[in-house]
């Protein structure tokens, strides 16, 4: 009998805990898809200027917009492999505009201080802007670092064309078989469509800030 | 010399002894394990020993194993890290902390290939768990840090489905 009601009791929780569960799953944005416009942002660079996307003339054709951080391994294993993009996209028309969404107060690495510094040792050559309230990244829908947003400029609006990877392979850029962002910009320049123009990969989950201790 | 050389391979032996529940795997190891047919509830743990929240979660998962020692639960630990510091990082922290869970550092860099292969939710931000039951037909995935209460929960849901265990 005892054991009936245990069981009974157990169906009756099952789904309110599966529920639970199903709704703490869910991602903290759901973010852009592509084909949707990207929303325009006026955020602080390490010089202390101010970008938009509708603001930065480099930006004649698109920009490939990079949430990333100075912390995150991964982030750092792809910095050379960021600047190269710069230097071969810039030129077309693409520009590379780097953010840094994470809460500086749960990883000081990332802090506006410790951005200039990563820049200036690394030579960065391209914008890199701090997200305080996290409202790009939030509205973008970036979950992790590196995450990569390429948009192509229609008129006055900046469109998703490719959201993802840099490439396929984090651990060693000589046996990268698939250098995803090149290729959409590449696809894009030559007024193509986008053949692959989502992908996914491991990264640092942005730093999100909350009242718990439990994001770090 | 020879006690030298006995020394050494007490050593050796030693390191392998510490060692033996971390190994190095692809992908295809990993789905194998996730589509065995078994009653056992697995709880599959993404991590790295470069994230933050997942060292802050991971003794709650090394606290399962051994709450759920006598029950049909199964923990694996799937490490993200890099491949070339297996030796220098990930066997160092396993023995540091005596975890003796089973541990697989995942050297699989095609991202792409096989994140929607464990949930086609997941972003491919870690922490990340999964904790599913072939048996029972039942899977779960969160991609989040997860209390050990989080955790406990969610595994209970999983085995009050077998009363006879």
């Amino acid at each position: 009998m005892k054991q009936k009601f245990r069981k009974m009791i157990t169906l009756a929780v099952m789904p309110v805990l599966a529920l639970l569960v199903m709704t703490s799953a869910k991602s903290p944005s759901e973010g852009y898809k592509v084909g949707d416009n990207a929303r325009d942002f006026t955020l602080k660079n390490i010089d202390g200027s101010m970008v938009s996307l509708s603001n930065y003339n480099l930006a004649t054709k698109g920009a490939i917009v990079i949430f990333t951080c100075n912390h995150c391994p991964v982030a750092q294993a792809y910095q050379d492999r960021i600047i190269a993009l710069n230097n071969k996209y810039q030129s077309q028309g693409y520009p590379v505009i780097a953010i840094n969404s994470n809460d500086a107060e749960a990883v000081t690495a990332d802090s506006y201080e410790n951005m200039k510094l990563r820049a200036k040792e690394k030579g960065f050559n391209f914008p890199y802007l701090i997200d305080q309230t996290q409202e790009i990244a939030t509205a973008y829908g970036a979950t992790k670092t590196p995450h990569v947003f390429v948009l192509q400029k229609e008129g006055n609006a900046f469109k998703v064309k490719y959201i993802g990877a840099i490439d396929d392979n984090k651990d060693d850029a000589s046996a990268v078989k698939h250098k995803y962002v090149e290729t959409a910009v590449n696809e894009l320049l030559a007024g193509k469509q986008v053949s692959q123009n989502f992908t996914k990969a491991i990264g640092c989950g942005i730093k999100w800030k909350t009242a718990s201790a439990s994001s770090n | 010399m020879l006690k030298h050389f006995i020394y050494i391979l007490v050593i050796i032996s030693s390191i392998k002894v510490t060692a033996q529940n971390v190994k190095l795997v692809k992908f295809d190891e990993v789905e194998k394990f996730m589509n065995r047919n078994s009653d056992t509830t697995y709880v599959i743990n993404f991590w790295a020993t470069w994230c933050n929240p997942c060292v802050h979660e991971l003794p709650n998962f090394v606290k399962l194993d051994s709450a759920y020692h006598n029950k049909k639960v199964k923990v694996l630990l799937v490490s993200l890290d890099f491949p070339k510091e297996f030796d220098t990082k990930l066997i160092p922290f396993v023995n540091k902390r005596k975890i003796q869970s089973q541990v697989w550092l995942l050297d699989d860099p095609d991202y792409n290939a096989w994140i929607d292969k464990v949930d086609s939710s997941w972003s491919g931000s870690i922490p990340a768990t999964l904790v599913l039951n072939n048996k029972f037909k039942m899977k779960k995935f969160t991609e989040k840090e997860l209390s050990f209460a989080e955790l406990n929960g969610l595994v209970s849901t999983f085995i009050s489905n077998d009363d006879n265990q």
